[in-house]
């Protein structure tokens, strides 16, 4: 880290920072003065912007020693504000902006704007812009309060995205959503006020230079952590997630599951690794990780048990949010304290694979809910010969999702196994690989009843949008190609890895990966297979009954479980014990 | 005792009281109430801090009343926009809880076939 006097001034394009934030906004302010009739072409104009901002910035970063640095009104912290860019704020910018830019062409394409309600667009883009706004607020916010407003205006954007189409069972889902939130940010809010009242100073740089393990500061570490982990839908804490997530339109589900709950898993990362580093970090990276695990068991094993695309695909967002909190015991170092490293890397180029890839599979099955009027799983049958485009879409973002090369998923796994290797943590090298083969299988389930044929023929009661299955398409062919851009200026990757995405090792991986996924799915999928009835399906079917038959008993009672926590109280609890088990950890260690 | 130490006190009943509520109250309006009982818990947190004086050699620190105010503003918007949503909700589906999950279909046999 250079030395704090260099960061403490604004560098040569800081302006640029400013920028990001202020050309969202702009846009929000002009489609509320200019009304309802434009805010489309506001929106579409400040897209192309907002993405030449954020490469600007990828493109100016390496020039300036690796951070940019903006003092709001030239006054320095502590008094000041600052805001601030490293590798990590530019890399997350970039793809912030190709999510937002796909979504937004699919959206325009997609959505022809309806006689009787203009409402209904003026919100969702409205919202974009703001979304896109709280975000980039996010990733350069240069103190802790900043980022507590940018959270919230993060929330408040998009919990109204959830209910845009103003149902009984989505306001729902929305209120459950902006209620659990708000507890998280008083959590979190609670933590820096302990912060302040210590150190006299929320900026992040000042912070990390005078915290050390003092019980004032573990408090508001557990505090912050768990406020973060109930915003980012962590398990136990996911009560929100699945309603929110399936119930609202494709294009607002698409930046909800894939942006959204980067946002706070961004915070928790700049607190983590930027202000705590001095905390003993053992016990809470376990916790985290444990956690973790259960969100990929849990959340893989109730999506293969869902009857709908959509709930499915939320779910699925449930485990591989889980999948990203395996970085924490990775990065720790040898005295047991988080390190900026490889395994910080490898779980941010997940959480960028996740994004793109899980917008474009939330839009493939807008457009195959919005060409079948359904989205019944076994109801599918012959959509891949209707909907060519869409099917392949969602299979090109499970491909990447699931680890194959050279998607940015098989990168981050590559990187993470590295890192258990390193730091002789191989249990954790176990959750990595169940987890690649729970994607595959619920990946697998859609593609297979997807490709098989019709009972009767398919019927579409809309034709998708070129434009908008292109765009789908194109996100997620990018998820499929992040393995192979040069992420070394801006991540801590220490060693080149191109050589070892392409090997015979990495592809017997990727085999096994893909075995084990179909294996899953077979026995943990209650739905009838779309080829019962075959003489070579019943031999099978004579032979895994048993197994079969304990899968799904085993599956129903995960279910189960998962709606106990999805209750109210219970979720109230959970966060309740995370956050003194958190902290309990941390004093034990001390 | 001091001041500030009982300032303290009561700011951490509040924000107990207020997480209480937000956890077992089952009405959506309750709930609502509740956060911002549990809001101002975490204000007075911060108006303590700031008479303690954060900061070596001020005695109190203007600092965190800046804080709250923007705090303030913000648990006013997160109340505003969980009104209107719970307003909504009550007029289309009526009495208005958080406790059922959207409807599920019915499931299919469990065993194939």
């Amino acid at each position: 880290m250079p030395a704090p006097a260099t960061l403490l001034a604004t560098t040569a394009d800081g302006h640029l920072l400013v920028l990001s934030i202020v050309v969202p906004v702009a846009g929000v302010l002009l489609s509320f003065v200019l009304s309802e009739r434009y805010v489309r072409q506001i929106a579409l104009a400040v897209m192309p912007v907002g993405a030449a901002i954020a490469m600007a910035i990828l493109l100016a970063l390496p020039r300036g020693d690796g951070f940019i640095v903006y003092l709001l009104g030239a006054w320095s912290p502590p008094l000041g504000v600052a805001l601030r860019a490293d590798g990590l704020s530019a890399v997350m910018l970039a793809a912030t902006a190709i999510i937002i830019c796909a979504v937004g062409v699919y959206a325009a394409a997609d959505s022809p704007p309806a006689a009787g309600s203009r409402r209904v667009p003026f919100a969702f883009w409205v919202l974009l812009m703001a979304i896109w706004a709280a975000l980039n607020t996010i990733f350069v916010g240069g103190d802790l309060f900043t980022l507590y407003v940018a959270l919230e205006l993060l929330t408040f954007a998009a919990v109204p995205l959830v209910s845009l189409e103003g149902r009984a069972d989505t306001l729902r889902a929305a209120l459950r959503y902006l209620l659990f939130a708000l507890v998280g940010s008083v959590f979190y809010l609670m933590g820096t006020a302990l912060l302040y009242g210590l150190y006299g100073t929320l900026d992040i740089l000042l912070l990390s230079h005078r915290v050390s393990a003092e019980p004032g500061v573990l408090i508001a570490a557990a505090l912050m952590t768990s406020g973060l982990l109930a915003k980012t839908a962590l398990f136990p804490l996911h009560l929100w997630l699945p309603p929110a997530h399936a119930g609202a339109p494709a294009a607002a589900s698409a930046i909800l599951s894939g942006l959204v709950v980067k946002g706070s898993f961004f915070i928790l990362l700049r607190l983590w690794f930027d202000v705590l580093l001095a905390l003993p970090g053992f016990a809470a990276a376990q916790i985290l990780a444990t956690l973790g695990a259960g969100a990929i068991v849990v959340g893989s094993i109730v999506a293969l048990r869902q009857d709908r695309l959509k709930l499915l695909v939320a779910y699925s967002t449930l485990a591989q949010i889980g999948y990203l909190f395996l970085l924490f015991p990775l990065a720790l170092d040898g005295q047991g304290r988080l390190d900026t490293g490889p395994a910080l890397a490898g779980g941010l180029i997940q959480a960028i694979s996740h994004a793109t890839a899980k917008a474009a599979m939330f839009m493939a099955v807008g457009s195959i809910y919005a060409g079948l009027g359904h989205d019944r799983i076994t109801g599918i049958g012959g959509t891949a010969r209707a909907l060519p485009l869409s099917v392949m879409t969602f299979a090109l973002a499970g491909f990447a999702l699931m680890g194959l090369q050279p998607g940015g998923a098989s990168l981050a796994k590559e990187l993470l196994l590295l890192e258990t290797a390193r730091t002789g943590q191989w249990w954790w090298a176990g959750a990595l690989q169940f987890g690649g083969m729970f994607t595959a299988a619920y990946v697998l389930l859609v593609l297979v009843h997807a490709l098989s044929p019709p009972d009767q023929p398919v019927a579409l009661a809309a034709r998708p949008r070129r434009g908008s299955d292109l765009a789908a398409l194109a996100l997620a062919l990018c998820s499929l190609l992040l393995g192979l851009l040069p992420w070394q200026p801006y991540l801590p990757i220490p060693y080149a890895l191109e050589s070892k995405l392409f090997g015979v090792e990495s592809l017997v991986k990727s085999l096994i990966t893909v075995l084990g996924g179909t294996a899953l799915a077979i026995l943990l999928s209650p739905w009838p297979h779309p080829l019962v009835g075959t003489m070579a399906w019943k031999d099978l079917a004579r032979v895994l009954g048993p197994f079969r038959r304990a899968g799904l008993g085993l599956g129903g009672l995960v279910e189960r479980g998962d709606r106990v926590l999805r209750q109210w109280p219970v979720a109230g609890i959970c966060m309740l014990a995370v956050t003194v088990l958190l902290a309990a950890s941390m004093f034990g260690a001390d | 005792m001091g001041t500030v130490t009982v300032f303290g006190l009561c700011a951490a009943a509040v924000v107990g009281l207020g997480l209480y509520g937000v956890i077992a109250n089952p009405q959506p309006l309750r709930k609502i109430i509740a956060f911002n009982l549990l809001g101002s818990g975490v204000f007075l947190l911060f108006g303590v801090i700031g008479r303690r004086g954060a900061v070596a050699g001020i005695g109190s620190d203007p600092v965190p009343q800046a804080l709250v105010i923007t705090g303030v503003v913000v648990a006013f918007s997160a109340t505003a926009l969980a009104i209107a949503l719970l307003l909504r909700l009550f007029d289309t589906a009526g009495p208005a809880t958080l406790d059922s999950d959207a409807p599920t279909r019915p499931r299919p046999d469990r065993f194939g076939g």
